[in-house]
């Protein structure tokens, strides 16, 4: 294809220049901007927030930390954060534990592997509205499981986590669990088919059963997939909203409180925007805690 | 000190047949080596003795034993693979022992073992490392030193010089045939590179498209092919494929007709016998590189021939140079010392000794 | 394992191995699977059967007056209108703000790699960063904003925050593809004079199709099921399906209607769960890409 022929004037040589060099930039800037804008900068309006007297409406008063000590000195904040630590603990060791289990016993060799792969999976692509309504209606405490298991010969038997306040969180991790481990299931199943093929058959031959095989060769291979289901898992569980919502509201009372639900109840219900915008912070710290040194040594340690 | 035994061993993946019903008998203390262009099935050949693949049909006889159900672990075998198959997570150390660990081999002989081991192969400043931070030679002989300390009955080698460099090469294909002469073991080692398979093998099976085309001593494949693949196959250069006819009294001669003009090759007297039914017919002359050379070369007795080509391309590689030329329509190549060389169009007078030419069948392929 | 025909002793032992194995993945696919047959059984049963049988017992009378509440009369809030508008402001919302985000994490993706230039992997690394915030602590200041340009409690707003914030995992897909195309094609294109938007569309675009796919699946599934900002950002009327349907659900007013609930669930779940089982493989794709580290 050769190249068209023109004449062109000095200026519009510059000009074809100008944009060649610079055209890159100018068509990344406008989405740099944003995300400039939509992320950063209203991360630090909400940073700025949590240090004003902001009530109702926001105002640009900075009052130090006074926020911050009205958020620490709320008992429900703590029952939020006791709820996040027994809910991401359970919920990222029940997805690990599960996932893995089923990732191994899928990497045998089943003729429908395929069909019960699509099984394991499809909780993800359901919204945790979805989800958490169709586990609202399983764990009602008269017609749900409760009432299926009296029905089978146990009158005693009770199951009435979701209205109780010491069990409810515990339904969300069920819900939870069911919703993503399935996820934990699709990375590890990756992982393991991707060891060598060799290296298995040399284990082969050095006598290792299938237990030892995995136990000592596979798995630590694959070390990285645990650090980022890890990683996604935790991510999931600080953010969880709508599995609450749906399941519990956060309740009974606020039993079943979570940062996310916390933050959202004193902004949108309570207009304590100052207190919220404390809450959301103390958010953004604990997953950049977990996530940025996690980046940082992907990012360095891993190809571009 | 045991042998190993195929008997009508087939191999079927899906509807493809791999491996076709292969007769085969490794005596005891014996190198042999399976060798082939890919796919001819000689790594799956291997597997299939190894227990890494399972049996469509046929018995695989280890010693005494039918392997054909048993597990690899059962077998008494200890195999090197192409990429070396090293455990990344594990050291050096951790390598060599596994197999003993999962034994039950007491600690201390698997001490003495890795000791012994590591001393022979020289790789005993490497054992706290892990297979990333070896180079390919030093990860090649850990892989050996994994083989070595099973002390098995039967070694298998999948291409394990394959991935090292030239010069590594060679000289671990010495080591190889040292450690066979001392340790005495029967081996099976697979390989695409006919120069290991000759330097290597106590005999040489030449395999292609699932069959063994022929196994004999590397002499008799070399001098003695049973056809045009495995007389194409051995060699570097190849042989000189020649296409021509019979002609004269008794087929005393191949003709070979080309834009240059026609040359009769006489055949010897016992060449000659085998084709003596056959005047006028087409037959396949072939001839290798080395017995196309400079007037001279060859001992007195033997039958030569002289004949005039023009040199089309002159490659010298060190030891003596190679003259390309036209024979019978197809590129041909003969061997002569770099001091009886010519330039490159220039004509050239070779002389051949028809007493290793060989002749096939051009239908089938077969030798004459 | 991955050792495919490695021989292994036959026996018994064996025997029971394998059936376990069987066993117990099929006693996980049930676990997986209750749920959806709960949902689907319990929409079709009347109220009556509801609250006498047991909630695992199929329906003994198929009806489908749950179904028709759900879509024409279920009471979001004040209006009784059922699910389907705001089944239509979902796909109004979704299909916009995928398309966008899409097409320009693309060209995002497209300009990050195959035209260096200084900064690029900062630009990167920051964006990328934005994949991982909580929302939460964006969510005041995008209300103040969008009220501001008039846009809160609209699709409209929804729409551009969707994007804005897809942003970061789109760029992400294409990027990661993108590095892996050589750079070679690119030069060989701009030596034969083509320009930055002409190798854009006419090389890169066709090669990245799976790219396109899975993105597309993954924000739109992202999208689709989103209730945050659905519930944060809009009122009423332009309540998306997941708002919609959590209002039918946690409404306490009156009789429970579970079957309506259940039904609502499942009309408001099955675009993704369609897509899902459609198209399972790049979902899959998205799931492992979304994992991985930049």
């Amino acid at each position: 294809m050769p190249p068209p022929a023109r004449a062109k004037s000095a200026r519009t040589l510059g000009i074809d220049r100008f944009l060649e060099r610079w055209l890159p930039q100018i068509v990344v800037s406008p989405l740099f901007a944003a995300s400039l804008i939509f992320v950063y900068g209203f991360i630090v309006w909400t940073v700025y927030i949590s240090f004003t007297r902001s009530g109702v409406l926001p105002s640009y008063n900075l009052a130090g930390l006074l926020q911050y000590e009205r958020l620490w000195s709320t008992p429900r904040w703590y029952v939020a954060l006791q709820n996040l630590f027994v809910f991401s603990g359970l919920f990222i060791a029940g997805c690990m534990a599960i996932g893995i289990l089923l990732a191994i016993l899928l990497d045998q060799r089943i003729r429908i592997e395929g069909v019960i792969r699509t099984i394991y999976l499809y909780p993800m692509a359901l919204s945790f509205i979805v989800t958490g309504t169709a586990w609202k209606w399983i764990l009602n405490p008269t017609l749900g499981i409760e009432k299926f298991v009296q029905e089978l010969g146990f009158p005693g038997f009770s199951f009435d986590w979701l209205i109780d306040p010491h069990m409810a969180i515990y339904t969300v991790v069920i819900a939870g669990v069911w919703q993503s481990s399935g996820y934990v299931m699709a990375l590890f199943l990756a992982g393991l088919r991707s060891v060598d093929d060799e290296i298995i058959r040399a284990a082969a031959i050095d006598g290792a059963g299938p237990v030892r095989t995995y136990a000592t060769i596979i798995l630590p291979i694959i070390r990285p997939v645990f650090l980022s289901s890890i990683i996604v898992l935790a991510h999931i569980a600080i953010k969880s909203y709508d599995l609450v919502v749906a399941l519990t509201n956060g309740g009974p009372g606020y039993a079943t409180d979570l940062p996310a639900t916390f933050m959202y109840s004193f902004a949108f219900q309570r207009s304590e925007l100052g207190v919220a915008a404390a809450s959301a912070v103390m958010m953004l710290v604990t997953i950049m805690a977990i996530i940025v040194p996690y980046l940082y040594s992907e990012l360095r340690g891993g190809r571009k | 000190m045991v042998e190993v035994r195929l008997d009508k061993v087939w191999k079927r993946f899906g509807s493809n047949d791999v491996i076709k019903g292969i007769d085969l008998v490794i005596a005891s203390g014996e190198f042999v080596v399976l060798v082939g262009p890919s796919g001819c099935g000689k790594s799956t050949l291997l597997n299939l003795i190894a227990g890494l693949e399972t049996l469509s049909g046929g018995d695989i006889h280890i010693g005494a034993q039918r392997v054909n159900d048993v597990p690899p672990k059962d077998r008494d075998i200890a195999m090197v693979f192409q990429s070396y198959a090293l455990y990344p997570t594990k050291t050096v150390h951790g390598n060599i022992t596994f197999g003993m660990e999962t034994r039950n081999i007491p600690r201390a002989e698997q001490a003495r073992a890795v000791a012994d081991v590591s001393q022979q192969l020289h790789i005993e400043g490497l054992l706290e490392r892990k297979p990333g931070q070896l180079s390919g030679g030093q990860r090649q002989r850990v892989a050996m030193g994994r083989a070595l300390v099973r002390d098995p009955d039967v070694f298998l080698f999948d291409e394990p010089l394959s991935n090292l460099d030239a010069k590594l090469r060679i000289e671990m294909r010495t080591e190889m045939k040292k450690l066979h002469q001392r340790l005495g073991k029967t081996t099976i080692y697979v390989t695409h590179d006919q120069v290991e398979a000759m330097t290597l093998a106590s005999r040489i099976a030449v395999m292609d498209n699932g069959h063994i085309r022929q196994f004999g001593p590397p002499a008799e494949i070399y001098e003695d092919p049973m056809d045009l693949f495995v007389a194409g196959f051995m060699g570097s250069p190849s042989m000189n494929i020649v296409r021509g006819r019979i002609a004269g009294e008794g087929g005393a001669r191949v003709e070979v007709a080309d834009a240059e003009g026609s040359i009769s090759f006489p055949l010897p007297a016992a060449l000659a016998a085998k084709v003596a039914d056959r005047p006028g017919e087409e037959v396949v002359l072939g001839l290798r590189p080395e017995i196309i050379t400079h007037p001279g070369a060859h001992a007195p007795g033997a039958s030569v021939f002289e004949f005039a080509r023009s040199i089309d391309v002159v490659e010298p590689t060190g030891p003596d140079t190679l003259l390309v030329f036209t024979l019978g329509g197809s590129e041909a190549i003969g061997r002569v010392r770099p001091d009886e060389a010519v330039a490159a169009g220039r004509p050239y007078r070779f002389q051949v000794n028809m007493d290793k030419a060989k002749l096939f069948d051009p239908a089938s392929g077969v030798r004459l | 394992m991955n050792g495919e025909g490695i021989v292994r002793r036959k026996g018994a032992r064996q025997a029971v191995l394998r059936a376990l194995l069987f066993t117990v993945l099929g006693l996980f696919c049930l676990v997986y699977l209750m749920p959806l047959v709960v949902m689907i059984s319990t929409s079709l049963k009347s109220l009556a059967e509801i609250r006498t049988g047991s909630f695992i017992a199929l329906p003994r009378e198929v009806t489908f007056d749950a179904w028709a509440k759900a879509w024409n009369s279920a009471c979001v809030g004040v209006r009784c209108n059922g699910l389907a508008p705001y089944m239509w402001n979902s796909v109004a919302m979704v299909v916009p703000a995928v398309v966008i985000s899409t097409f320009l994490g693309a060209v995002n993706g497209y300009a990050l790699t195959k035209w260096r230039f200084r900064g690029a992997d900062t630009i990167f690394a920051l964006m990328l960063f934005g994949a991982f915030i909580p929302f939460q602590v964006v969510l005041l200041p995008m209300a103040r904003t969008l009220g501001y340009f008039g846009l809160a409690g609209s699709t409209y707003g929804l729409i551009l925050v969707h994007t804005v914030y897809g942003l970061a995992f789109t760029t992400l897909f294409f990027r990661n593809f993108f590095v892996s195309v050589s750079d070679g094609i690119v030069q060989a294109a701009k030596i034969d004079g083509a320009g930055f938007f002409a190798i854009f569309f006419k090389l890169m675009l066709p090669m990245a199709v799976p790219t396109i796919v899975v993105t597309v699946i993954w924000q739109f599934t992202q999208i689709w099921n989103d209730f945050l900002f659905g519930i944060a950002f809009t009122v009423g009327d332009s309540n998306p399906a997941t708002v919609a349907l959590n209002n039918i659900v946690a409404s306490s007013t009156g009789v429970k209607e579970y079957n309506v609930d259940m039904a609502a669930a499942i009309i408001a779940g099955l675009p993704t769960l369609l897509v899902y089982v459609l198209a399972g493989n790049y979902f899959v794709r998205g799931l492992a890409a979304g994992a991985v580290k930049g």
